[in-house]
């Protein structure tokens, strides 16, 4: 049923998302964009150290992706760079793999109903990509294509 | 009112269409299909595909060369189905139809072909606002290539264009305008008559984009006065990968060919090569032989259901269609020309489009949503993305109510 996908969770997160907001004292930004739905993000990061202080996001897209967004940003504090990399990989398995590790993903299992929906993979991937670009490219603001 | 269900039910024996229609026989996510994306690609007849079926199982040969039988029917079969595109569109001649993989090669056939020898530093190319992206890139293409100019007609808000903006923009350095005659996003029927008179009175050349114009419309290319006129089979229910150029022999004559290789040369040796004639100059290599002769039957399909009985139900059920979508609230169509082709997009309130499409697909509706190969539309009308529901004539007012309440059971979920 389609209710499994717009999960009560994700409606309230795409509705009324968290952390939604820019940042002015960011220092990793980065671009994302997926073509086909016309879905766009900036992602605002402060690091210190190796360690996520801060997180947020600003934007347009579905409820799918608006509520990745707002769920990954709570999901994000006070990780390390390398933590922050493993949960992407666990939630992108969540997503295209039948017995995911659902371990450590915390309200982020609510997403598990996208596997079902392979065309929307990418917009509950988007704010994800849009991250790892922002960790690992040291070049200012770069823009990644979910297509 | 014309548009009360059971006159539009009386004049239209939908039923009797539906049957010729395999596809439209079955039930997606346990529900019935509602197919209502007939502008991305409309759905086959039956015949269609069993006189491609017909081809590859009894006169499969490759044409224009064998002496032997198969060869001669494959031949035959070809270039029948030429002759029913000329019908079809009317033209005056079987040699001004050039078979394409679709309006998109047609369009580049001509940005390449004419373009590169006409089209000079400085001179302009005009195309409207509302047009697909295939008649936008290659001109795009062209003027960078030539340091040429691609100027752009207005549309105000209801998805028209502005034909005194139009006409401002003609100028003696003006060599093409490009025009959809149907938008795929809007649904906007052009005047392309006027359209092309204005061209023609400023010395330019008019190319038509009839991609959406030709499953929906009686089109004549004589009576549009067009210069050259581009459309793909697979949406007037031919198969993918083949369609039809339309160009005036004149221009054609005088243009150098698009791709080289067998077919379109008379001689060929290693110091020259000497070019077939018309309409095999611009035909090299083997064509898509079962992608004609489907759309020749495919236009035979249509032709005897008759365009102007298709284009009058049509008309009837995009009445009904956007009276009974803009009974929900919060819900707005984008594109409401006075004239419109059979073509439903709207945005609705707080809900994403691709929200929408998903919802509607587990009830077996099947709809578009996104850009449409249309992002200046979406930048004009300062949205990111449309759902359309695109009708044809094999779509019935029933699976409009199911539309209409699929839509309800969006809002539903996302209230």
């Amino acid at each position: 049923m389609v209710h499994e996908l717009y999960e009560e969770t994700i409606i309230d997160h795409s509705k009324r998302p968290r952390n939604c907001h820019p940042m002015d004292d960011a220092n990793h930004r980065a671009e994302g964009y997926n073509p086909l739905c016309g879905d766009k993000l900036k992602l605002y990061l402060r690091m210190e150290g190796d360690i996520v202080k801060d997180v947020s996001f600003v934007g347009s897209g579905c409820a799918i992706s608006t509520a990745s967004a707002s769920l990954m940003t709570e999901s994000l504090r006070g990780k390390t760079r390398a933590e922050a990399l493993a949960l992407l990989d666990r939630f992108h398995d969540l997503l295209t793999t039948d017995s995911p590790v659902t371990k450590d993903l915390g309200k982020l299992v609510v997403f598990c109903g996208v596997r079902d929906y392979p065309a929307r993979v990418k917009c509950a991937t988007l704010a994800w990509h849009t991250l790892k670009s922002a960790l690992t490219d040291e070049s200012a603001d770069p823009v990644v294509s979910t297509e | 009112m014309s548009t009360q269900i059971g006159e539009i039910q009386a004049a239209f024996d939908v039923e009797r269409v539906r049957a010729d229609f395999p596809v439209l026989k079955q039930t997606v996510h346990g529900k019935p299909l509602v197919y209502l994306d007939s502008a991305a690609t409309a759905q086959k007849p039956a015949c269609v595909v069993e006189a491609i079926r017909h081809f590859h199982e009894v006169d499969c040969a490759n044409i224009h060369r064998g002496v032997h039988e198969l060869s001669q029917r494959s031949t035959a079969s070809y270039e029948e189905a030429r002759a029913k595109v000329k019908r079809f569109l009317n033209s005056r001649s079987k040699n001004e139809l050039i078979f394409v993989r679709g309006a998109t090669e047609g369009i580049n056939l001509v940005s390449s072909s004419w373009g590169r020898k006409n089209v000079r530093e400085g001179d302009e190319i005009v195309v409207s606002a509302m047009e697909h992206h295939s008649n936008i890139v290659p001109w795009q293409m062209l003027c960078e290539e030539k340091g040429a100019r691609l100027r752009v007609i207005p549309m105000d808000d209801r998805g028209e264009l502005l034909l005194d903006e139009y006409r401002k923009l003609l100028n003696p350095r003006t060599r093409m305008v490009a025009v959809t005659h149907v938008s795929n996003a809007l649904g906007t029927v052009n005047p392309v008559r006027q359209i092309v008179d204005m061209a023609h009175k400023a010395g330019a050349l008019a190319l038509i984009d009839g991609a959406q114009a030709a499953p929906h419309m009686k089109v004549d290319v004589q009576a549009l006065d067009a210069d050259f006129y581009a459309f793909s089979g697979h949406k007037v229910c031919g198969p993918t990968g083949i369609g039809i150029l339309y160009g005036r022999a004149r221009l054609l004559n005088a243009m150098p060919p698009y791709q080289g290789g067998g077919d379109m040369i008379r001689t060929v040796t290693f110091e020259k090569t000497t070019y077939n004639d018309l309409p095999y100059k611009f035909e090299a290599g083997t064509p898509n032989i079962a992608g004609g002769i489907g759309l020749g039957a495919a236009l035979d399909y249509v032709t005897n259901i008759g365009l102007d009985k298709i284009a009058a139900y049509e008309h009837d059920l995009l009445l009904y269609g956007a009276r009974k979508l803009t009974e929900i609230p919060g819900l707005r169509l984008i594109g409401t020309a006075s004239e419109k082709a059979a073509v439903l997009s709207f945005v609705m309130e707080g809900i994403h489009p691709h929200d929408i499409g998903t919802v509607l697909d587990r009830q077996g509706i099947a709809v578009r949503t996104g850009h449409h190969c249309a992002q200046p539309v979406m930048d004009r009308f300062h949205i990111p993305a449309t759902t359309r529901a695109s009708l044809a004539f094999y779509n019935t007012v029933g699976e409009i109510d199911a539309l209409a309440a699929g839509l309800n059971k969006v809002k539903e979920i996302f209230s």
